[in-house]
């Protein structure tokens, strides 16, 4: 019997001495870039050998885990102010960006035939367009065949980032929206129904005829839902795709923003897609746990470097060279262990 | 436990024999003879268990309370009667959630009892032998189901066709008529309360069946043979004499299944829109509290929002709370109507 033990014992040692060389890293929060943290996670196992544990929780579970320290990073699509992230204790940096497009479920119509402007959106979400003839949906799509029928709003029933996004870009085209509603995770919807994540607005969206919901471009491209153009800043119709969501944030300040937290809704640009965002991720500053922050600080500086192509594949933006370096820095100078020493060299 | 007394027995305590223990010194001790500390041990340790589940109920109730507190303090009691849900602004009002819990598992209830008690009389008194066996199987297999199976299932599969074809049939029909009517407007998307209460009967049928064919299966025969022997017919015998014979069973039955309906999550989730509105059409989007907390309770960062979201985690406990309370006052003046208790 104790050499049933003995071996045993041995056995859980060797085992546990083994665990212990790779360091699983694990992160929580939005939606919006799940798909691509997904990709990038199974290429770093395959290069590299850690495991990236991403749960896609909704923006403000991310928030509240990296608070808690129960994950070693933190994922929002609504950037902290710089005061919450000093409370906090936090470091935040973009890491991905993408755009958040309108879907519609109309007989007849394809993927990029209608359009709306910001204004337009907000009427419908405020419930004061009831129907899709209404006369300023069919002044801008005067070639598309609209229905007498009622609009079906759908939105989310979580908080979440994408509806940051779309209630922020709500916020700037309509003033009765900003009054009324307001912009953030979480809103009082005046109308519509929630679906649960933007896999549940998708789902939501597909069921019913004449619906019309936001979701993030990768779901829509994903699901070949039928999503809609819209009118920009500068007058222009465009579709989303991944050059819209690039000539969105190529005139923003990243590094003159604290935290990196640059919103891209509604930015100036003759191509540039009205609801764009940064995804970004939020770490501690002091750290606990100085191999796991490493590990995290490791699996981006791959993904930014080596991930390009996967983020297009997906019609995200990837972080450009020189967002990454400056990222790089921002590690260097701000995430320290115990000690107070930097992590990142 | 004294050191100088006899060896054990279960029996009452003897007085203490000074002269007859120097006779007979102490035998020594057999395990396994007539009790001793084994039973001692037994008893308080199902004892504990019992204080357990006390305490744990207990502790669920304070630690509610204490959580909720916030949200109550700035809120007070209108919290529970106003219909309001604003993150943004941090003003919030339970009204909604609570009128939706209570409206679909109404409906719950009002379709799935006379099913239940139809499937239950089916399998006691006129299914031929050998279908027993199967449908008894069959409404079993139905509770095992995970609840977010039916949610799915709701979802893909019995929104659409209720939304295309049932609800503008229903709209059309009982929708014109004056005060019934107006339960029955709405958007015709297969999304909405009533959508929910159909999903919730469906998942507490098997449930309250199984219940019910229990205990109909229990009633002596000789009971319902005497019945049919003065010549009633079968649904006299199911009226008069099974089910005031096991209306205790019945009614227990039913709070199984409405507690199940109050509490049910995920199903409901999917299908019942998630909109802070009280409509009186029961087509219309509405939200539950299991569903509000399942969608808002991870990312509310903000205390008052989550105070709130415990508050009504509260008011479901109680309204359990109250469910089963007012199931035993059922019971008792049943009790009391047929003269076995005063």
């Amino acid at each position: 019997m104790s050499r049933t033990f003995a071996s045993l014992l041995f056995a859980s040692t060797v085992l546990a001495a083994g665990a212990a060389q790779a360091v699983d890293i694990t992160g929580a929060g939005a939606t919006f870039p799940f798909p691509i943290y997904a990709k990038w996670a199974e290429a770093y196992k395959q290069k590299v050998g850690v495991r990236m544990n991403y749960q896609s929780i909704g923006s403000g579970g991310g928030i509240a885990q990296i608070k808690a320290k129960t994950v070693d990073f933190g994922a929002s699509d609504m950037p902290l102010k710089a005061e919450d992230l000093t409370a906090a204790g936090l470091v935040q940096f973009p890491a991905i960006i993408g755009g958040v497009v309108p879907i519609v479920n109309l007989e007849g119509v394809a993927p990029g035939k209608l359009a709306f402007t910001g204004p337009v959106l907000a009427d419908i979400y405020l419930g004061k367009i009831k129907s899709w003839n209404d006369k300023a949906i069919a002044d801008l799509n005067p070639g598309v065949n609209l229905p007498a029928e009622p609009i079906t709003v759908v939105r989310r029933s979580d908080g979440s980032g994408t509806t940051f996004l779309w209630t922020d870009y709500l916020s700037k085209a309509s003033p009765e929206w900003k009054q009324k509603v307001g912009a953030s995770t979480a809103v009082a919807w005046p109308e519509g129904v929630g679906g649960k994540g933007n896999e549940g607005v998708a789902a939501y969206v597909q069921r019913i005829k004449g619906s019309i919901g936001y979701v993030e471009y990768a779901y829509a491209k994903k699901n070949r839902m039928t999503h809609a153009a819209m009118r920009n800043r500068d007058g222009q119709v465009v579709q989303p795709d991944d050059s819209a969501f690039q000539a969105a944030a190529a005139g923003a300040d990243w590094k003159g923003t604290p935290g990196f937290g640059v919103i891209l809704t509604d930015q100036p640009g003759r191509a540039s897609w009205p609801v764009t965002g940064a995804s970004f991720i939020l770490m501690q500053a002091k750290q606990d746990k100085p191999q796991n922050a490493l590990e995290v600080m490791k699996f981006f500086d791959w993904s930014f470097a080596n991930g390009a192509r996967m983020a297009e594949e997906l019609d995200y933006v990837p972080i450009p060279g020189p967002l990454a370096k400056e990222i790089a820095a921002a590690w260097k100078a701000q995430i320290k262990d115990g000690s107070g020493k930097a992590l990142w060299n | 436990m004294p050191t100088d007394a006899a060896p054990a027995t279960l029996n009452a305590p003897m007085p203490f024999d000074r002269a007859r223990a120097r006779r007979d010194p102490v035998p020594p001790v057999r395990r396994g003879a007539a009790g001793g500390w084994q039973d001692r041990a037994f008893e308080r340790l199902t004892q504990g268990f019992a204080v357990l589940v006390l305490a744990t109920l207990v502790a669920i109730l304070v630690a509610l309370a204490i959580s909720a507190w916030p949200a109550l303090d700035r809120f007070g009691l209108g919290f529970f009667f106003t219909n309001t849900w604003n993150p943004v602004t941090s003003v919030f009002g339970g009204l909604a959630p609570i009128y939706g819990t209570l409206v679909t598992s109404l409906i719950a209830l009002a379709i799935g009892v006379p099913v239940s008690f139809g499937i239950a009389l089916f399998l006691t008194e006129m299914a031929p032998a050998a279908l027993k066996r199967p449908l008894g199987t069959a409404v079993e297999l139905l509770a095992a189901i995970p609840s977010i199976i039916y949610g799915m299932w709701g979802l893909f599969v019995f929104a659409p066709l209720f939304g295309d074809h049932v609800q503008p049939l229903l709209t059309a029909t009982i929708g014109r008529l004056p005060v019934v009517g107006t339960l029955f407007q709405g958007a015709p998307n297969g999304i909405g309360i009533l959508t929910a209460g159909i999903i919730l009967s469906v998942m507490i049928i098997p449930f309250i069946a199984s219940v019910m064919r229990d205990v109909f299966e229990v009633v002596p025969p000789v009971l319902k043979e005497s019945a049919y022997g003065l010549g009633a017919t079968t649904w006299e015998v199911v009226w008069n004499v099974v089910l005031p014979y096991t209306r205790v069973g019945v009614i227990g039955g039913i709070m199984l299944g409405l507690g199940r309906a109050l509490g049910e999550t995920m199903a409901v989730t999917f299908v019942i829109g998630n909109a802070y509105r009280i409509r009186a059409g029961l087509f219309e989007p509405g939200n539950s509290i299991a569903s509000a907390l399942a969608n808002e309770f991870n990312e509310a960062a903000d205390p008052v929002h989550r105070a709130s979201l415990i508050a009504l985690g509260l008011v479901l406990f109680l309204l359990t709370f109250i469910v089963l309370a007012l199931s035993r006052m059922l019971i008792a003046r049943l009790a009391k109507g047929e003269g076995t208790r005063t």
